[in-house]
């Protein structure tokens, strides 16, 4: 024991706890999710919004703050688990934040019961918080002031409806929403550049194969398979003009040379690396061009003009921008599959990526530097964000956050760019659009209709009258439609017409059924969806719902559209 | 109590199902035209016991759902206690719980808090129970985090099924998750395509060479499995490993550490030296919440009829679900596998590709790893002869000695072979196809 390492410090009692998911978001991850404040303006049954808490209070965001002025009722304990039969005549917000706070004492909470009404007319009333999640019923102007609020504030806003077996969610992120740590699968990152290989790359292949034929079968056997491909790529250049195969065919012939170069004449009667290297031709042999979208990126506004404020995301894609124009190539991101290969020599290969991705990181962040100083930014970039976003340039992804629709009384839906590609998903058999063309109808009614001698509560359809109402927003629905499909000049088959339309109708009377009122499984579902995508949205890793996702829960079926 | 104040109570009991008595007593565009919605199913929602397997992440949200939806005779069952690294998901549990049962602590938390549902809690396994126990059930909901478990309900299920009575017919409602991953599934045994037909689409992961971690490691994860599967047996083989003790993980990860700086590997860590020993499988409150949700609304519509439901024969049974790249779900019908050894009527010997050239030994240590079969006890024999059992120790004995033999040796291409494991009630019959 005496030449072990000396004793080490175990995990923290915050790692112990949170071991499951640290391993996915890591550190930093929990880090944004323990500096978050959220807002949820609850309402409704207010299920929904109770069930997303649980699942942030779980993994630890810092506080959480409940605006909500109904007072508990019987039907609330048959729907809410945050809430008990003592409280029932009590401030909903003050009894469910406390059952919720009591899942985690690491999370603060707070409630407030003033009306929304005037709690959302006070200045700077969402000043504190981070995120804000608003549930369906909401009056027009509130939701309206909330928009504004986001498109002012860059704080990302939720907007979400649970109604029978049905809900629905969209998100307003910050117009420029970039994430770096996209968590790509690791299928898909492999990016090992055999058709644009550097000299030290080239020279590791060549040491690793010189002698083939000569060599004893272990040695044969233990070749990485990155040097037999590059080792008979090299060979087969020189017989077609310098170039590497080009094509299937030729990717396939060039297979069956590598294929016919194992050895089976060992003890194993094959081998393993030469079978590796089989398999990679058709995934590897292709040119290292990035994605479009990230292409794309380089093109942006923000990104080709960089200026003493520019966040510095968009100062680290300029930069790469640069290098991908001078080099046609992202830098290398360094990292090397397993592969069966002797230990020394897959780490002198894992070395010579490495040592390749430091360098094209250097010059990355050189040029980073140069616009820092060309733009008079005061503060520089920290080392570490220039080289994840080296290491990660093929997956970054950017969400082009948008206002979602705020239904108004007296005013019909706008589609603007979206019109066309609405459309045409509308003519998809199983189409989630018409539901969410259900939910805009519901929204339209409930902002046309107040509950009885009450202004100000709105009233939802199929509280008393099911039937009557269902025609009611059936009828707005389809003009809804109508208008949907004037607006993107298009023009539908009769018969395909037809069929939305009695979509339309299904989904507004399976909608107008539930009278307004939650289903715990759809609520707690929707809880699920809604507040994954707020983990994402704080840490700022993986890819969020852009930017807005619909559940069936009769069909068990999501959908995800922008709008 | 008097009949008026009876009567009092139970409108205003009902007056707790607001919500859901809308949904109980409409009907909806999709129901079925003879459905008869209010009182009859109101009732027969009331009366239907469900088996709930597993109180971890999934079973609390899967209790509490099936609670929130007017169920009210609940039973449980888990083994497990509970462990501080439970608490970031498993919402019933608090601190001072940790040690004690998951089935008890979850079941007293939701009697608690939701009035009038009633939930029996059994601390142990599926298995101590037989077949009379899964009779009495209307449905079973998993929330595993094993396969083995899951094959071996859904074996007994499938082996209660007596087409002469319709109520031996138990649907099995499974959830699983991993990190942003998972799945939701409805299985009516005999009907629908069973756990078993759908095997293969669990893959389990591929064990790295024994060589590889004896002489050449490259990955951290390579040092970590040398120390857990070597260097323990070698140094500390008369010490159990126990892999919730810190002082064992400890040692591995200092074993691994020293093994990975010889070889000149970087990355080996504490947090990953637990993760490969306890294969560990990143677990969090939001992808639980959806996939029990999805289970528990499926549970609740084939007991209530209030809309389609999966599992329907002919239609879609499985909910496949991924959240880390924006949300996508894929629903479909999982199609019954004519040669499933579990619920095939013909009882059909799955063909195997095999190498006539390899061991019994590596063949029955590769049937771990097979997608299609996942079996780590097994037993065989062929259609002459026993060639291998590991029960009993005489039989064992006597049959030890063909595991050095090949393949080509002890059966011919094509033969027939009928595989038994401990874990599972029932013999798996394979055809061997030689490569």
């Amino acid at each position: 024991m005496a030449d072990l390492p000396p004793p080490v410090q175990g995990p923290t009692a915050k790692e112990k706890k949170y071991d499951r998911q640290l391993r996915l978001w890591g550190a930093t991850g929990q880090q944004a999710l323990e500096n978050s404040h959220i807002l949820l303006m609850n309402s409704g049954p207010g299920v929904t919004g109770l069930e997303t808490l649980k699942n942030l209070v779980l993994p630890g965001i810092g506080q959480f703050t409940i605006q909500d002025s109904a007072v508990v009722s019987e039907a609330d304990l048959g729907v809410s688990f945050f809430l008990e039969e003592e409280h029932v005549g009590g401030f909903r917000a003050e009894h469910s934040c406390n059952l919720l706070k009591e899942l985690n004492p690491d999370v603060e909470g707070h409630y407030i019961t003033e009306p929304i009404e005037t709690f959302a007319t006070q200045p700077d009333a969402f000043k504190p918080y981070t995120l804000i999640l608003v549930t369906a019923p909401v009056r027009p102007e509130i939701l309206a002031k909330l928009s504004a609020h986001a498109d002012a504030s860059l704080v990302p806003l939720f907007y979400i409806h649970s109604v029978g077996f049905y809900s629905h969610f969209s998100i307003h992120l910050p117009p420029a929403y970039p994430i770096v740590d996209t968590h790509p699968s690791p299928e898909t990152t492999t990016d090992l550049r055999l058709l644009k290989p550097w000299p030290e790359l080239l020279q590791f292949a060549e040491e690793k194969t010189s002698n083939l034929d000569a060599m004893a079968h272990d040695d044969h056997g233990h070749i990485p398979y990155i040097a037999i491909l590059l080792y008979y790529l090299e060979q087969w250049k020189k017989e077609h003009g310098g170039n590497p195969p080009q094509n299937y065919k030729e990717k396939t012939a060039f297979r069956d040379i590598v294929t016919k170069a194992a050895r089976t004449n060992n003890p194993e009667g094959g081998e393993e690396n030469f079978d590796e290297a089989v398999g990679a031709v058709l995934k590897s042999l292709n040119p290292p061009e990035p994605s479009s979208s990230v292409k794309d990126l380089f093109k942006e506004k923000e990104c080709v003009v960089i200026k003493q404020d520019s966040p510095s995301f968009w100062v680290i894609a300029h930069a790469i921008g640069l290098f991908y124009t001078k080099y046609g190539v992202l830098p290398v991101p360094g990292s090397v599959p397993d592969m069966k290969a002797r230990s020394a020599d897959y780490v002198q290969l894992q070395n010579v990526y490495k040592s390749k991705a430091r360098k094209d990181f250097a010059e990355v962040l050189e040029s980073v530097r140069f616009v820092e100083r060309t733009a008079n930014r005061s503060t520089q970039i920290e080392e570490k964000d220039v080289e994840a976003f080296c290491k990660n340039a093929a997956h970054i992804k950017l969400v082009r956050g948008r206002p979602f629709h705020v239904v108004q009384p007296n005013e019909s839906i706008k589609w603007a760019d979206r019109a066309k590609a609405i459309v045409q998903n509308l003519t998809f058999p199983d189409s989630l659009v018409p539901l969410y063309i259900a939910f805009l109808a519901w929204d339209k009614f409930a902002a046309t209709h107040d509950q009885d001698g009450l202004v100000g509560a709105q009233q939802v359809p199929g509280e008393t009258d099911a039937e009557t109402d269902a025609g009611k927003v059936t009828g707005i629905a389809l003009k809804i439609t109508d208008d949907l499909i004037k607006e993107a000049v298009a023009t539908l088959e009769e018969d395909e017409l037809e069929t939305i339309k009695s979509q339309v109708r299904e989904f507004v009377e399976e909608l107008v059924r539930a009278g307004g009122g939650e289903l715990h499984n759809i609520a707690a579902l929707t809880g699920g969806l809604v507040s994954q995508e707020v983990i994402k949205v704080i840490t700022e890793q993986y890819v969020p719902v852009d930017n807005t996702c619909i559940f069936d829960g009769v069909k068990s079926k999501t959908a995800v559209i922008r709008v | 109590m008097s009949n008026e104040a009876a009567n009092i109570s139970g409108e205003s009991q009902r007056a707790r199902w607001k919500y859901l008595d809308r949904i109980l007593s409409r009907p909806g565009p999709f129901t079925d035209p003879d459905w008869e919605p209010g009182e009859p199913v109101i009732e027969s929602l009331s009366r239907s016991k469900i088996l709930v397997i597993g109180a971890g992440g999934l079973g609390c949200e899967i209790l509490k759902n099936l609670a929130l939806s007017g169920f009210k005779d609940l039973h449980v069952i888990d083994m497990d206690t509970i462990d501080v690294s439970n608490l970031n998901r498993q919402f019933l549990f608090r601190h001072a719980d940790v040690g004690k049962h998951k089935a008890e602590v979850a079941a007293r938390f939701v009697e608690k808090r939701v009035k009038g549902v009633k939930i029996t809690p059994y601390c142990g396994k599926i298995q101590d129970k037989d077949e009379e126990y899964y009779m009495q059930f209307a449905m079973i909901v998993c929330g595993l985090d094993s396969i083995e478990a899951r094959r071996w309900i859904n074996a007994t299920l499938v082996g209660m099924v007596d087409m002469q009575n319709p109520d031996s017919l138990k649907p099995l409602i499974d959830g699983g998750t991993e990190g942003f991953k998972g799945q939701a599934r409805v299985i009516f045994p005999t009907m629908t395509s069973c756990i078993e037909c759908q095997l293969d689409m669990h893959a389990p992961r591929a064990a790295v060479p024994l060589c590889t971690l004896a002489t050449i490691p490259r990955q951290p994860q390579h040092c970590i499995e040398w120390a857990h599967i070597i260097a323990w047996e070698e140094e500390r083989k008369d010490i159990t490993l126990d892999n919730d003790d810190p002082e064992h993980i400890t040692w591995l990860y200092q074993k691994a550490l020293k093994r990975a700086q010889e070889f000149d590997i970087s990355g080996v860590t504490y947090s990953m030296t637990q993760g490969v020993v306890k294969n560990i499988i990143p677990a969090i409150a939001s992808t639980n919440a959806i996939v029990a949700a999805s289970c528990c609304n499926e549970a609740f519509k084939i007991a209530t009829n209030t809309n389609p439901f999966l599992g329907f024969p002919e239609t879609d049974n499985y909910m496949m679900y991924t959240g880390d790249e924006s949300v996508y779900t894929y629903t479909f019908q999982h199609m019954k596998k004519p040669d499933c050894p579990v619920c095939s009527e013909e009882n059909l010997a799955r063909p195997l590709q095999v190498d006539s050239r390899s061991s019994l030994q590596e063949f029955l240590e590769g049937l771990a790893e097979r997608p299609e079969a996942q079996l780590k006890k097994p037993s065989i024999r062929s259609e002459e002869k026993s060639l291998y059992y590991q029960f009993p120790p005489d039989l064992e004995e006597q049959t030890r000695g063909n595991l050095s033999k090949k393949l080509a040796d002890l059966v011919s291409n094509g033969e027939e072979v009928a595989i038994t494991d401990p874990a599972f009630p029932l013999q798996f019959k394979y055809k061997l196809i030689f490569q």
